[in-house]
C-alpha cells in the first residue's frame, strides 16, 4: 500500500494552459447513465459484500433491477426530448441479459464504456491476469454487441487494485472516471499507454445525491442548475467539463423524473454548452491540451 | 490487503438472456400489454397503511428492520411511538381516506390482530382489504430462516388473520420488505395470490413458483411515509410534493385504454402525526381532481389486471 496514488502532478485550477471547446464552448457538458446488473446472489468478495441484507436482498435488488424494467425508459425519452447524447458506464454482462437496452442506446446514438462485468464483480484482490481478463471482457463484449471500440473506464462499484489504471491505458482506453479532483481533464500518469481523467463528479451522481445525502427531487435539480451555472460563468475564461452521472434506478422513479427534466432542459437550453460524450471530450483533450497540461504540472512534494 | 480472489470469481454461470434467476421473466414495461381498469379509468390508487407491532425485546436478525427499536432495553420511547399509530394515528388516516371515499388495502402483523381486535375490526368496518404483514416486526424472513419454520410462520400468520378479518386474505408484505429464496414458494403453497415485497416494477407482474402462479404487485418503498419523512428527513411539503409528482408522471403515461397503479405505502405512527396528515390529504385531493382516478385494494386491481391479460 502506498500513501499517494500517484497518478498525477499538482496543477493549480488557475495556472494552466486554456482549454478552448469546440464552437467557442465554455461548458463540455456530458450525461453518464450507468446501465447496471446486479446479481441476486453474487459469489462472496472478501473485501466487500454486494448487499446490506443476506441473500436474497429481494428489496435492494428489485429497486435495482427497477431501473432496467421501468426507470431507463423514461429516463430515455427525457434525454431524447432535451437532445442529449447518453455515456452509458455499462456493466457489459447488460449485452446479455437485456439486450433491448443496448439496442435503445445504441439507436440514440450513445456511446458505450465499461462499468466492469457486473456491478456485483469488484475488483479488489484480483491478480494482473484476472484483472486483465476482466478488462479484456468488456472491450471484446461491447465490441461484439454494439461495434464501437472501449474508450472509456469507470471501474466496477469503484473498486480497484493498485493496477486498474496501468492496465486500462496499456490496454488502449483513453480516458478513466474514477478521480474526482478536478472540474477540468487531466493527464493520469501510467505505465504505457496515454490516459485522460475525465471529471465525472460525486457531488452530481444521483446515487450520492439520493442514497446517501438524501435529497429531495426538486433539491436535486436546483444543485444541477447551480454547479452548470458557475461552470458555465468559469467556463468564459477556460473551457470547464460538467457530468451528470445517473442510475436509471434512481432518477427514473416517476417522482424524480420531471424535476431532472426540467435542469436537463435547462442546461441544454444554453448556447455556449457543447453536449457531448465521454469519448468526444476525452479525444478533444488529449489531442490539444495533454501533453501541455502534464509539462505545465508541478511534481508532488515528499511528504514528511 | 484483501484476499487473493479464486478463478470461479469471474465465472458467471447465469449470464444470459433475461435475468440471473428463474423466478420472473425479463420484461420492459413499455412492451406490456395494455391494462384495462373498470369503467375506462386511467390510474388505480392504491393506498396500503401497515399495522405493525415492534416488541420491545426485539431481537433484530438478521438485521435492524426499518422502525425497530434504537436504545438499550428497555425502548419506551420508540416502543411507545410506534403503538401512537395504532391507538391514534391509523384514526386519523381513516378519516382522511373515509372523507374521500378512498379505500385501502391494509397489511397487518398477525400480533396487531391478537393484541388489538377493535383496530382490526375498525378496519375491516371501513371496507378495507386486510393484506398479511408476516407475525411481527421481529419476525423476518431471510435466507437463514429453515424452510419448515417460515412455513409454519406463514401458516400462523393467515390463520390469525383470516379469522380476525373474516376475509380470504390473499395478499402478503413480508416484514421489512425480506424473504428467504423459499418465500414466494410457500406463499404460493398457502393458497396466496400476490407479494407486496419486490419494487421492480410499475405494474403487477406473474411470478414463478412450485405451486403455480404468484403476483407481484407494485407497492413502493419510495412512495412510503417512513423513507422520505423519517429516513430522509424531508418536509411534509416535500411528502406532499413527491407523491404528487408520482401521480402526475404516471398519469401522463396512463390513457383510458392503458392504466398505470399510484400505490402509496403508510405507516400511521408516522403519517397519522397531526402535523403531517394535511400533507397526505392535500396530495390525494390533487390526485382526486384527475378523471379516471380508480380507489382499489390490491386485489381488486390484481383481478382488473389478470382480466386484461386473457
Amino acid at each position: 500500500m502506498t500513501r499517494d496514488p500517484g497518478f498525477y502532478d499538482y496543477l493549480p485550477y488557475d495556472q494552466r494552459p486554456v482549454i478552448r471547446w469546440p464552437n467557442g464552448a465554455r461548458v463540455a457538458f456530458w450525461v453518464a447513465p450507468n446501465i447496471e446488473f446486479y446479481e441476486l446472489d453474487p459469489p462472496r468478495n472478501p473485501a466487500r459484500a454486494a448487499w446490506a441484507r443476506p441473500a436474497p436482498d429481494v428489496l435492494n435488488y428489485s429497486y435495482r433491477d427497477y431501473g432496467n424494467r421501468a426507470g431507463f425508459w423514461r429516463m430515455l425519452d427525457s434525454m431524447k426530448r432535451c437532445g442529449m447524447p447518453g455515456s452509458v458506464s455499462l456493466n457489459v454482462a447488460m449485452c446479455e441479459h437485456h439486450p433491448e437496452v443496448i439496442q435503445a442506446c445504441a439507436e440514440a446514438g450513445w456511446e458505450f464504456y465499461s462499468h466492469g462485468t457486473y456491478n456485483t464483480r469488484y475488483l479488489m484482490g484480483m491478480t494482473e491476469a484476472q484483472e486483465r481478463a476482466v478488462i479484456q471482457d468488456s472491450i471484446d463484449t461491447i465490441k461484439k454487441h454494439t461495434g464501437q471500440k472501449l474508450d472509456g473506464w469507470l471501474a466496477p462499484a469503484l473498486t480497484y487494485t493498485e493496477r486498474t489504471m496501468d492496465l486500462v491505458a496499456e490496454m488502449g482506453l483513453s480516458y478513466v472516471c474514477d478521480l474526482f479532483h478536478d472540474d477540468q481533464p487531466g493527464p493520469v500518469k501510467v505505465k504505457k499507454g496515454k490516459l485522460t481523467s475525465m471529471p465525472y463528479s460525486l457531488e452530481m451522481n444521483d446515487v450520492i445525491v439520493y442514497n446517501v445525502n438524501l435529497v429531495s427531487p426538486r433539491r436535486y435539480a436546483d444543485i444541477l442548475k447551480r454547479q452548470f451555472d458557475r461552470l458555465y460563468a468559469e467556463g468564459e475564461h477556460s473551457g470547464t467539463v460538467m457530468c451528470i452521472p445517473l442510475h436509471p434506478y434512481l432518477v427514473g422513479q416517476p417522482y424524480r423524473l420531471a424535476a431532472f427534466e426540467e435542469a436537463l432542459s435547462y442546461i441544454t437550453g444554453h448556447d455556449k454548452v457543447w453536449l457531448a460524450t465521454g469519448r468526444e471530450i476525452a479525444q478533444h483533450f488529449n489531442t490539444l491540451y495533454h501533453d501541455a497540461f502534464a509539462a505545465a504540472a508541478q511534481a508532488v512534494g515528499e511528504a514528511p | 490487503m484483501s484476499q487473493p480472489l479464486p478463478d470461479s470469481y469471474l465465472q458467471y454461470a447465469h449470464r444470459r438472456y433475461g435475468m440471473d434467476h428463474a423466478r420472473y421473466d425479463w420484461s420492459p414495461v413499455p412492451t406490456r400489454p395494455a391494462v384495462a381498469w373498470p369503467g375506462g379509468a386511467r390510474m388505480a390508487l392504491w393506498v396500503v397503511p401497515a399495522l405493525e407491532w415492534f416488541p420491545l425485546n426485539m431481537k433484530c436478525q438478521p438485521f435492524k428492520p426499518p422502525g425497530a427499536m434504537q436504545t438499550a432495553y428497555p425502548d419506551l420511547r420508540h416502543y411507545t411511538l410506534r403503538d401512537y399509530g395504532n391507538r391514534v394515528g391509523i384514526y386519523r388516516l381513516m378519516k382522511a381516506l373515509s372523507q374521500r371515499g378512498l379505500s385501502a388495502s391494509v397489511a397487518v402483523n398477525a400480533a396487531v390482530a391478537v393484541r388489538y381486535p377493535a383496530l382490526l375490526k375498525a378496519c375491516v368496518d371501513q371496507g378495507w382489504e386486510v393484506i398479511a404483514n408476516g407475525l411481527d416486526m421481529d419476525h423476518l424472513h431471510h435466507g437463514g430462516l429453515a424452510e419448515a419454520e417460515e412455513r409454519e410462520w406463514i401458516a400462523r400468520s393467515l390463520a390469525l388473520l383470516r379469522q380476525a378479518s373474516g376475509q380470504p386474505v390473499t395478499g402478503w408484505l413480508s416484514p421489512a420488505k425480506s424473504e428467504s429464496f423459499n418465500t414466494p414458494d410457500l406463499l404460493a403453497e398457502a393458497g396466496l395470490e400476490y407479494v407486496c415485497d419486490w419494487v421492480n416494477d410499475d405494474l403487477p407482474y406473474a411470478m414463478r413458483t412450485r405451486a403455480g402462479t404468484l403476483h407481484a404487485m407494485p407497492h413502493p418503498v419510495d412512495m412510503d411515509d417512513y423513507t422520505i419523512l423519517v429516513q430522509n428527513h424531508h418536509t411534509e411539503d416535500d411528502f406532499r410534493d413527491a407523491l404528487i409528482d408520482q401521480f402526475d408522471m404516471l398519469y401522463r403515461e396512463s390513457s383510458p385504454e392503458s392504466g398505470r397503479v399510484m400505490a402509496i405505502s403508510l405507516h400511521p405512527w408516522v403519517i397519522g402525526q397531526p402535523y403531517r396528515i394535511g400533507a397526505l390529504e392535500e396530495a390525494l385531493d390533487h390526485m382526486l381532481q384527475h378523471a379516471g382516478v380508480w380507489s382499489a385494494t390490491g386485489s381488486q386491481i390484481l383481478s382488473a389486471w389478470r382480466a386484461s391479460q386473457a
